[in-house]
């Protein structure tokens, strides 16, 4: 009998593929969400690892606010190619076209909430019994008590006062018909971890993770990005400068970092410093304290 | 940029796990907001609207326990209703909290958290010492098997920080926790979670204990041989058939390794049909391996074309393994539904689904007094009990306390899905 030592995010690794293998073995039509963001990203990298040397027995669904940044689309197009990946594409404008969805008006619009309209649209539309999704509960303390498999009535609603305790490691997706589970492999890694994980394995990113010149406009404290769509107040002046999104959303609420980090190792030593949380520049969040937890109950990502 | 953060040293660092149990009153809240507050693992935009949050509610310091305040409902009552998972990292470890409530009614949540956690830390109030509660969170952290225990003597602070106060509570501790663990990695801490004595920093208050923080502890415990690393085990959990052309024939079982070292050219059984056969590869999407071990996921490819599936197990040629449809479990209900007897539900064990008949409750036992109660049959919601239960296909088993693994299984409803009991193989 030996010793053995497993590094933490060798292990954290492992835990995302034993729930991901556990998703394709207990589900009839599992999917992947795929926002364009560097978590979901990871994901489609650890689905690759869990299946090799078969390909992902999942397709990669995106909810597309049509208010994404040209970068992520592109990005999202070649890694869907490159893992031979079926690649499933929701859009908030067709809900919004045919009266499923209202848009939202005024100065701070966003299509962030009209998502979960076309998300849970689609998960009926293709009869999807599992949601693979990169949320973490480091990132908002709703999400710190989300399960690994979290259940979903037939209106798609989290309950988090009815949650199955989830014990060692058996997940019970156990569900009736026109139920669906949310599963989240990378529950226990942190913004750090992830990372380092990207810096571990030379995982590719959309190029607006790292340093770039853009028009931006000051908001409550949040930098945004300028678009046809943004509706600027009078007083907001557009500012030309090098920026970076410290996480990936539609334009209306990823706020912007004002950086100069252009690889992965200055993204690290940047969070290190960093004594703000990740979410602290998502616009969609400062709308009440409670925000998340809300949107979450509807059955947001 | 001048680096100032080292990823190699991340990249080097190990996971331990913890839970902490407490009643209501006992400062976990604020222990946990001390940890992460003085390891420098909470962010400015946090801080700021706990401070809000503060003075809104009156309170002239930083109230700790909000930083661990989830969900409304909570904000509401004051209460933790569920586990919450919390994270902190220091250059030495990542650690992962289970912060599960103390109430008596919320066992099952203790249960829960328990279930993963490499370390438990046992919180008791210096004012009332060792009370009915501190039985019950110690016996259910025994039960499910955490390899080390953590007893924190908080309000030092309340109790002049006095070495008697701390002697006379890990003397009465000691006295009843060697009957349930005679053999149990056991530490005591005296603290003062709101003031910060021994949970980060050296206390200056308490200068007759040596024995290291609270975070030193967390740190240092060996983690090491937690798992079972004697007894050859890996349950398959999902056949790799890629019916591509470069990998026709290509035939994996994937799964996590939940005991003992495998090797190529290891011979091995296969259960439950008995069937010998030998490991020709290890493999991973990075390349293949010369060894896997826990709690490793990985690919095994065997020698000789056998029928096995998801719920069969690749496990070593010694002795060992049990194979039974008559299983004697100790569980912990977890349901408003009481268990019925002679009702039948779905059973998971590994990643083995069958069906089960409760035969007999041998007893349910008071965990304050760990007294058996062979009369009652009735086990509710938070009741911990032995009971005896029949599969419909064999179980391919160990004890629990043999591994934690293949040594525990879960009951579920059959009528609602819900997961209705946490059960531990005796």
């Amino acid at each position: 009998m030996g010793d053995y030592h497993l590094t933490h995010l060798k292990e954290l690794e492992s835990e995302a593929i034993y729930v991901l293998r556990e998703v394709a073995a207990q589900f009839e039509r599992p999917v992947l969400l795929f926002s364009g963001g560097k978590d979901s990203i990871v994901l489609v990298h650890l689905s690759r690892k869990a299946f090799y040397p078969a390909m992902i027995p999942f397709p990669l669904l995106h909810i597309d606010t049509g208010h994404n940044f040209t970068e992520t689309i592109e990005f999202r197009d070649r890694l869907a190619r490159s893992v031979n990946a079926r690649l499933l594409v929701g859009s908030v404008q067709e809900s919004i076209n045919n009266g499923r969805a209202v848009e939202e008006k005024g100065i701070n619009a966003s299509r962030n909430v009209l998502q979960t309209v076309t998300l849970l649209d689609t998960i009926e539309a293709h009869k999807f019994d599992a949601a693979i999704g990169g949320a973490r509960r480091d990132e908002e303390k709703a999400r710190a008590k989300e399960r690994f498999f979290s259940h979903r009535d037939e209106f798609g609603q989290w309950d988090p006062k009815n949650q199955r305790p989830e014990l060692w490691y058996m997940f019970n997706g156990k569900k009736r018909m026109g139920e669906h589970f949310r599963v989240f492999p990378i529950s226990n890694w942190t913004e750090m971890d992830v990372w380092q994980y990207i810096l571990a394995e030379h995982i590719d990113l959309p190029s607006i993770y790292f340093t770039h010149e853009r028009d931006v406009f000051y908001r409550d404290g949040v930098w945004l990005a300028t678009a046809p769509f943004m509706e600027m107040k009078p007083k907001e002046k557009v500012q030309y400068r090098k920026v970076r999104c410290r996480t990936v959303g539609d334009i209306s609420c990823t706020g912007l970092t004002l950086s100069t980090a252009d690889t992965v190792e200055d993204i690290i030593q940047e969070i290190a410093a960093t004594r703000v949380t990740e979410r602290g520049g998502r616009y969609d969040d400062k709308r009440s304290e409670a925000a998340m937890e809300d949107r979450k109950k509807e059955g947001y990502f | 940029m001048e680096p100032t953060f080292s990823s190699r040293a991340y990249l080097d660092m190990e996971l331990l796990r913890f839970t902490t149990a407490g009643s209501v009153d006992d400062g976990k809240s604020t222990l946990i907001g001390r940890l992460l507050y003085d390891s420098k693992s909470i962010f400015e935009d946090q801080l700021d609207a706990v401070k809000r949050a503060s003075i809104q509610k009156g309170s002239e310091h930083i109230n700790l326990a909000l930083f661990t305040d989830g969900l409304r409902a909570e904000r509401e009552q004051g209460i933790t209703i569920d586990v919450a998972y919390r994270y902190f990292a220091t250059p030495h470890r990542k650690f992962i909290i289970a912060d599960t409530p103390g109430h008596i009614q919320y066992t099952r949540n203790m249960v829960t958290g328990a279930s993963t956690a490499n370390a438990a830390i046992v919180l008791i109030d210096a004012r009332n010492g060792v009370i009915e509660q501190t039985h019950r969170h110690t016996y259910i952290a025994s039960l499910l098997g955490i390899p080390h225990i953590i007893v924190c003597i908080n309000k030092m602070d309340l109790m002049d920080f006095r070495e008697e106060v701390y002697t006379s509570i890990k003397n009465d501790f000691q006295v009843f926790a060697r009957q349930i663990f005679p053999a149990q990695d056991m530490r005591f801490i005296p603290i003062s979670a709101l003031k910060g004595d021994n949970v980060v920093k050296a206390s200056g208050n308490m200068p007759w204990y040596t024995d290291g923080t609270l975070l030193h502890h967390l740190e240092t415990i060996p983690i090491s041989q937690d798992h079972d690393l004697k007894n050859q085990r890996f349950p398959v959990q999902y056949v790799i058939r890629p019916e591509s052309d470069e990998f026709h024939d290509y035939r994996g079982y994937a799964g996590r390794v939940a005991g003992g070292f495998f090797h190529p050219g290891d011979k091995v059984v296969v259960y439950p049909s008995g069937i010998e056969s030998e490991i020709t590869a290890i493999d991973t999407f990075s390349g293949p391996l010369s060894e896997a071990h826990p709690p490793m996921s990985v690919t095994l490819t065997l020698k000789d074309d056998i029928d096995l599936g998801r719920g069969d197990m690749i496990a070593g040629v010694e002795p060992g393994l049990q194979v039974s449809c008559d299983i004697n479990a100790m569980i912990c209900w977890m349901n408003q539904k009481p268990l019925q007897i002679n009702g039948k539900y779905a059973l998971r064990h590994t990643t083995r689904d069958v069906r089960c008949i409760i035969q007999e409750v041998d007893y349910v036992l008071n965990i304050s007094t760990l007294e058996k109660i062979i009369e009652n049959k009735n086990i509710l919601m938070n009741d911990i009990a032995q009971i005896r239960l029949r599969t419909t296909k064999p179980l391919l088993f160990d004890a629990y306390t043999t591994n934690r693994i293949t040594g525990s299984l879960i009951l579920i409803d059959e009528s609602t899905n819900e997961t209705v009991a946490a059960g531990m193989i005796v």
